[in-house]
């Protein structure tokens, strides 16, 4: 069914592209074309790491901080109501806002780009955690308090469990927010990644490289989706599925 | 078997507890406890019996050591530590651990990987090891929460009325699993109920709280074993505890 509604996209584009030819709207064999003369010089696989490792580094500090802090400021009343008007703050400024103020601050280096683009996420991931301690059953942590659970099993098996629905609805919009930022801040920073080079095809009007660029990019955050994050959350959920 | 456990160190469960007062939400205070003392004899089993909303479970929360709010001391029995099996009303398993897992978890860690076969099979558990707290009905949850408690050899047995909202044929049965794995390996246990058959089947003495401010109107003991109690004994040990407490009238 997926294969089936990408392949009539497919054709619809096709068709589009040959009533209308043009320049800026090539057809997708001429895309094809590209991304295969791309990969082949090794362009593309290169910047595409480079970008896919600044998401993950991004990615992976937004959610360990955001997640902190959420889970603090939704355990803690007078905590959550000093900080809140922070976290609307910031929730608030323009992406682009912050990569310019932490490039301008910090330089144009690797850790003002990743650091830009955590703290754009990390705001949302507070949010969604504190709704999450917000929501948890405090009569687990009295059944963990009467058998002595430790700290490590408190947090294993009473608080991640709880928390999950609100981690994987974090990582979720975390993972499309992130990776749309982080061509931002390689445009307009970094000298190289996905982003740095839409930008240089930008200026050579080469639609058919944009788009190569940016479909291997949308391949592979789907292959991430379908491989890593649907399998984990199923697991992760089977004790949901059947229901007495 | 029972190792930990030094026999004769304050052995016995003590409870004096002066006064417990809860806010309410309008800002006044409601006394729920006012001079509650009562003990319970080592491996003795003892019943809380009293009408609805008199702190019964309050006074088992203290116990439990998760309202630390109130004036007076308790003593548990045991070591200053004491270790505590609790089955609360509802059973409170872990609903994404198997019942295994959540009765494992409970148990102290050099504990954990002993066998747990013979509880399993005396609680009728052996073929739901493996499964997911939801896919078990509230019966069979119950039984779960019941070999969660035993597993850990405790020190004290606390039951907040294990046997509500189950039919009654269910409840039967479950009382049988309870005094059978009971037995094997007794241990102080306090019971609370509102049921007079329950406790009357279970106890060995039951303890009579009054209306709020909750404190003992009295005691009723049982001396007779409970394999000796059949309906006969129990329709008589039924009008006598009625004949000394006539003024309860919930406890039916």
């Amino acid at each position: 069914m997926v294969l089936l509604s990408f392949g009539a996209l497919v054709v619809a584009w096709h068709l589009g592209a040959t009533i209308w030819p043009s320049r800026a709207f090539p057809a997708p064999l001429l895309v094809l074309q590209t991304f295969i003369s791309e990969t082949a010089s090794g362009d593309l696989p290169y910047n595409l790491g480079i970008t896919l490792c600044r998401v993950a580094a991004s990615f992976v500090l937004a959610m360990l901080i955001g997640s902190v802090i959420g889970v603090l400021l939704g355990s803690h009343r007078r905590a959550d109501q000093f900080f809140n008007p922070w976290v609307i703050l910031f929730l608030n400024i323009p992406a682009l806002v912050i990569i310019v103020l932490a490039y301008i601050w910090f330089g144009l280096n690797e850790a003002a780009a990743i650091g830009a683009v955590a703290l754009n996420k990390i705001p949302n991931v507070v949010v969604t955690m504190r709704e999450g301690t917000r929501a948890l059953d405090s009569r687990y942590a009295e059944m963990a308090k009467v058998y002595r659970f430790n700290a490590l099993d408190r947090f294993r098996h009473i608080l991640i469990p709880q928390l999950q629905p609100y981690i994987a609805a974090a990582s979720r919009s975390g993972i499309s927010l992130i990776w749309k930022i982080v061509l931002v801040v390689e445009l307009l920073g970094r000298s190289n990644g996905v982003g740095f080079q839409i930008n240089l095809f930008f200026q050579l009007f080469d639609v058919a490289a944009i788009l190569a660029y940016t479909l291997a990019f949308v391949a592979v955050m789907l292959f991430i989706e379908l491989v890593v994050v649907q399998p984990l959350e199923h697991t992760s959920t089977r004790w949901r599925r059947s229901a007495a | 078997m029972n190792t930990h456990q030094l026999a004769g160190v304050a052995a016995r469960l003590k409870v004096n507890i002066e006064e417990k007062t809860f806010r309410s939400s309008n800002g006044g205070t409601i006394e729920v406890l006012r001079d509650l003392r009562f003990e319970v004899e080592q491996n003795e089993f003892a019943c809380i019996l009293g009408p609805s909303g008199c702190g019964k479970t309050t006074t088992l929360r203290i116990l439990l050591g998760l309202d630390s709010d109130y004036k007076g001391s308790i003593q548990l029995p045991g070591l200053a530590d004491a270790r505590i099996g609790a089955v609360f009303q509802e059973p409170m398993l872990l609903p994404w651990r198997t019942v295994e897992q959540n009765v494992r978890l409970a148990m102290p860690k050099p504990m954990r990987d002993i066998d747990l076969d013979g509880l399993f099979s005396t609680l009728g558990l052996s073929k739901m090891r493996n499964f997911y707290p939801a896919e078990l009905s509230l019966g069979l949850a119950r039984r779960a929460a019941i070999a969660r408690a035993l597993a850990i050899e405790p020190d004290i047995l606390l039951l907040d009325e294990p046997f509500v909202s189950l039919d009654e044929s269910t409840a039967q049965q479950l009382r049988h699993m309870l005094l059978s794995v009971w037995s094997e390996r007794p241990t102080t246990a306090l019971m609370v109920t509102h049921n007079l058959q329950e406790a009357i089947m279970l106890a060995d003495r039951i303890i009579v709280l009054s209306e709020r401010p909750a404190h003992v109107i009295g005691t009723f003991d049982i001396r007779l074993p409970r394999n000796y109690r059949n309906d006969q004994v129990k329709a008589d040990l039924l009008r006598s505890f009625n004949e000394k407490f006539a003024g309860l009238r919930n406890a039916t």
